[in-house]
């Protein structure tokens, strides 16, 4: 197969803090091609996959991710998913997410009222996403978290709606892929770590997959998130050659 | 012009851990009478329309929309006539 590169866009809102991480990520350790997404532009320059990432956006005013989701970037992003373009939302990107409707839920403040910011583990429960297609069914990714609120809650109906359809991709787990209260960083509903939507191309997720890609850092499970969608990628494209 | 006077708080279904915070700081107060604790956010806005009825029907879409998230979130407000100054 041909030596092809997949261009990543991630989005900047004022107050985005994980963006040059997700920049780095994309472009410098796996080597594909990246541009950034000023949120005040309503073009997303071809991109093949949008990043929104973590951070504070607009300060986290009124809710996080509420004033975002209204920003001219974010209606483009709402067109991109709805042709099945890949959505790749990380902590503060999975709270705009939910605000702007492309995925269902909400994220409250964590139970224990304490900003978070550890490394966790999470359990790959659907490996057949295009975020996911390069772990195994059960395979438990070391991943940090950092963030005040991400303590996933929706309504029953929703959560069976999830469950049913698959929808959870990763949940916390303790490292042995057990998954227990204890292992769960922010009290959210049945361990949910990461969602996608029904059609499979928006995804969700409080863990920074982006921090954890570099060699250099000896830890790099993160990769698998980004491997998984250039495969995706580069797959669709080749199939539609 | 009318100014909209909105509380949104959360649902009572949703834990409130600021609330709950709160909550104790005011047991070690000493406080015994006071218990559920529930905070939430006040907004207020002029809201520059003909007549209260219109006032009311901006308000309530700027509550849906965006003031208050509705999975988690209930909203009440008054309209009042707004004098200047």
């Amino acid at each position: 197969m041909a030596e092809s590169t997949v261009k990543f866009g991630v989005v900047v809102f004022p107050g985005s803090n994980c963006d040059h991480d997700a920049y780095y990520a994309c472009k410098h350790v796996l080597g594909q091609e990246a541009v950034f997404l000023w949120h005040k532009e309503a073009d997303l320059h071809d991109v093949d996959v949008v990043i929104l990432p973590g951070g504070f956006s607009y300060g986290d005013y009124l809710r996080c991710g509420a004033i975002a989701r209204f920003s001219p970037v974010m209606k483009e992003v709402v067109r991109f998913a709805e042709n099945g373009g890949l959505v790749l939302g990380i902590c503060n990107g999975f709270q705009v997410l939910l605000e702007a409707g492309l995925l269902p839920g909400v994220l409250l403040r964590n139970s224990s009222l304490r900003f978070v910011c550890k490394n966790v583990h999470v359990r790959v429960e659907n490996p057949g996403t295009a975020f996911s297609n390069q772990c195994r069914r059960g395979e438990v990714l070391k991943i940090p978290v950092a963030h005040g609120e991400g303590n996933y809650f929706t309504d029953p109906d929703t959560l069976a709606r999830l469950q049913q359809n698959d929808q959870i991709v990763f949940r916390y787990c303790d490292p042995g892929g057990n998954l227990t209260e204890s292992a769960n960083p922010n009290g959210s509903l049945d361990n949910i770590a990461g969602i996608v939507n029904e059609r499979g191309n928006v995804l969700g997720m409080m863990p920074h997959p982006e921090r954890v890609v570099d060699p250099l850092l000896r830890h790099t499970d993160g990769q698998k998130v980004f491997l998984s969608i250039i495969e995706s990628v580069v797959s669709q494209l080749a199939g539609t050659d | 012009m009318y100014r909209a006077k909105i509380r949104v708080t959360l649902r009572r279904s949703i834990l409130d851990p600021q609330g709950k915070a709160v909550e104790h700081a005011i047991a070690s107060l000493g406080e015994q009478s006071i218990q559920s604790v529930r905070i939430g956010k006040y907004v207020e806005m002029e809201v520059n329309s003909g007549s209260e009825d219109e006032a009311r029907k901006a308000t309530e879409k700027v509550c849906k929309k965006l003031l208050a998230n509705p999975v988690m979130e209930d909203y009440h407000f008054e309209i009042e006539k707004a004098h200047n100054g």
